[in-house]
């Protein structure tokens, strides 16, 4: 059963990687390349140091952006979710942030906080923090009543009904909110770095483009989309590793 | 170490005296406008099984989360063992309609959740918690989640989380209503047998006129608007004639009868 998800995941992954290929070959456009030569490109990046570095200043925004979001995100969402009062006074502000331009937001922060890494924090934390947060305030306020009332009946304290039942009952939609959420943030970083100053990632795919070595262009964006894969997945295991019997569904009859 | 340590916490109450272990004054209880409880007054005897009886929207699972301390009452008073309730306490356990079991948490963690929150170490809680599972006939159940188990299962599970806290008073809010007929006529002869083997007094929330008849000591007809006990019927005769008879007995049939009597024209 596990080898067959994941054959059928290695399937998929090489179905898309063919169509690039066929896809660079025919060619759809000049400014488009092979897998392989994406891949010839990413190799070589990856030998001379270049990615490296690259990651080395695009992690920075990144993590620090997507730890904030995720502490404060979910503490707020939490908040927000157990009282109508902060309910009322912080939603608007998320659900603004979330349906926001973001784009043509940047030069205003770029007015306000400059063009270093406070800027591309905040720009990862735009994109990560509202999902997260209203993700986590929804499933807080959804918590199952009798649930709840469990707790209490059996002598938990306020703080223990929050900590033992509230959090750990909305846990796989507060988890759902954080994977849309670190997606979101890896969005942040690059555009971040294409819209702000070129830095890391960023410059690799301005630079390549502009002296048309889509391959290397294409190799940058094929490795954020690995990362973030690779990072996504980590938070599905973490996930198992607190929460084991949610993975297994809700008891809903 | 087992089954004393269950024993030495056990209160030794005698059964046949007719003391009051929980008792309901003056309740009043306003949801805004509406009125769910007026002025009511209710004694429920130790070491017996009362149900609290009546059509829907007549306020008994109100009545029973007040007892419970999860609802505040407008004004009056819960009393259990003498001492004015002020929230929810040691002295009383709740077995909910929903089983409201965790389902990220295996069976014997649900089990033991009371004991840790009354701070019992965790050696002494599992095995605590070990022992009421057994009790409950879910032995080998210990460790699997409360999705792999049946409905009828599930409750008992609940049943298992609150016999483990060893309170005196046991608060069943219509827990056979989720599960399927079969099962629930076993749960009602276990219920009989779990009545008369503990020292504990049970307040049962039920709609089912058979079920109140057939599992109570003494049954609380309440009617709505504004909720109030109309009546209080003990059925004498044929508890003693085991958990076979007592569905053909003429008494049980009778009472049966004049409670639908009294309650058809309340039911919409």
């Amino acid at each position: 059963m596990k080898n067959r998800a994941l054959l059928l995941k290695f399937l998929s992954a090489l179905a898309l990687c063919i169509a690039w290929e066929v896809a660079g070959r025919i060619p759809v456009s000049y400014a488009f390349p092979t897998f392989l030569e994406s891949m010839g490109a990413l190799i070589n990046m990856t030998l001379d140091g270049t990615l490296m570095s690259a990651y080395g200043e695009t992690l920075r925004p990144l993590i620090i952006g997507i730890v904030i979001s995720a502490i404060f995100g979910v503490a707020v969402g939490i908040w927000v979710g157990l009282s109508e009062f902060f309910d009322w006074l912080f939603s608007p502000i998320f659900i603004v942030m979330q349906a926001a331009p973001l784009a043509a937001l940047i030069p205003l922060l770029v007015l306000a906080y400059g063009i270093g890494l406070t800027s591309k924090v905040i720009v990862v934390c735009i994109m990560a923090m509202p999902v997260i947060v209203l993700n986590t305030s929804g499933a807080v306020k959804n918590t199952p009543k009798s649930l709840k009332e469990m707790g209490t009946s059996f002598l938990a304290s306020k703080f223990e009904v929050i900590l033992r039942i509230v959090i750990p009952a909305a846990s796989p939609v507060i988890f759902a909110g954080l994977r849309l959420g670190v997606s979101a943030g890896f969005i942040g970083a690059i555009l971040a770095e294409l819209k702000i100053t070129p830095t890391g990632v960023g410059d690799i795919i301005t630079y390549s483009r502009s002296i048309a070595d889509y391959a290397s262009m294409y190799a940058a964006i094929f490795s954020i989309i690995v990362l973030s894969v690779i990072f996504l997945n980590l938070l599905d295991k973490l996930e198992t590793v607190l929460f084991r019997g949610n993975q297994r569904g809700y008891i809903s009859d | 170490m087992d089954t004393s340590q269950t024993n030495v916490i056990d209160p030794k109450v005698d059964k046949s005296s007719n003391d009051v272990a929980v008792s309901v004054s003056n309740l009043s209880k306003n949801y805004g406008e509406v009125e769910a409880l007026r002025d009511m007054s209710l004694e429920f005897p130790r070491g017996q099984l009362t149900s609290l009886l009546g059509p829907s929207g007549c306020g008994k699972t109100t009545l029973l989360k007040i007892i419970a301390g999860l609802l505040e009452p407008s004004s009056g008073t819960v009393r259990v063992n003498g001492k004015a309730v002020a929230g929810p306490g040691p002295d009383r356990a709740f077995v909910f309609q929903d089983f409201a079991l965790m389902p990220w948490a295996s069976v014997i963690k649900n089990v033991s959740f009371g004991l840790e929150m009354r701070g019992v170490a965790k050696n002494e809680r599992d095995e605590i918690a070990a022992n009421y599972i057994a009790e409950v006939g879910l032995q080998g159940f210990e460790n699997s989640f409360p999705h792999e188990l049946s409905g009828g299962m599930r409750q008992r599970v609940g049943l298992a989380r609150a016999l483990a806290v060893d309170a005196d008073v046991l608060l069943m809010d219509e827990p056979f209503s989720a599960v399927d007929e079969q099962t629930r006529r076993k749960f009602q002869e276990d219920l009989l047998e779990l009545v008369d083997s503990k020292n504990k007094t049970f307040i049962f929330v039920t709609h089912s006129i058979e079920e109140a008849v057939y599992v109570s000591d003494q049954i609380a007809i309440l009617l709505p608007r504004p909720s109030r006990v109309s009546e209080i019927i003990r059925p004498s005769n044929f508890k003693e004639k085991g958990a076979d008879a007592i569905r053909r007995d003429s008494e049980y049939l009778d009472i049966v009868d004049d409670i639908w009597a009294s309650l058809r024209n309340y039911v919409e």
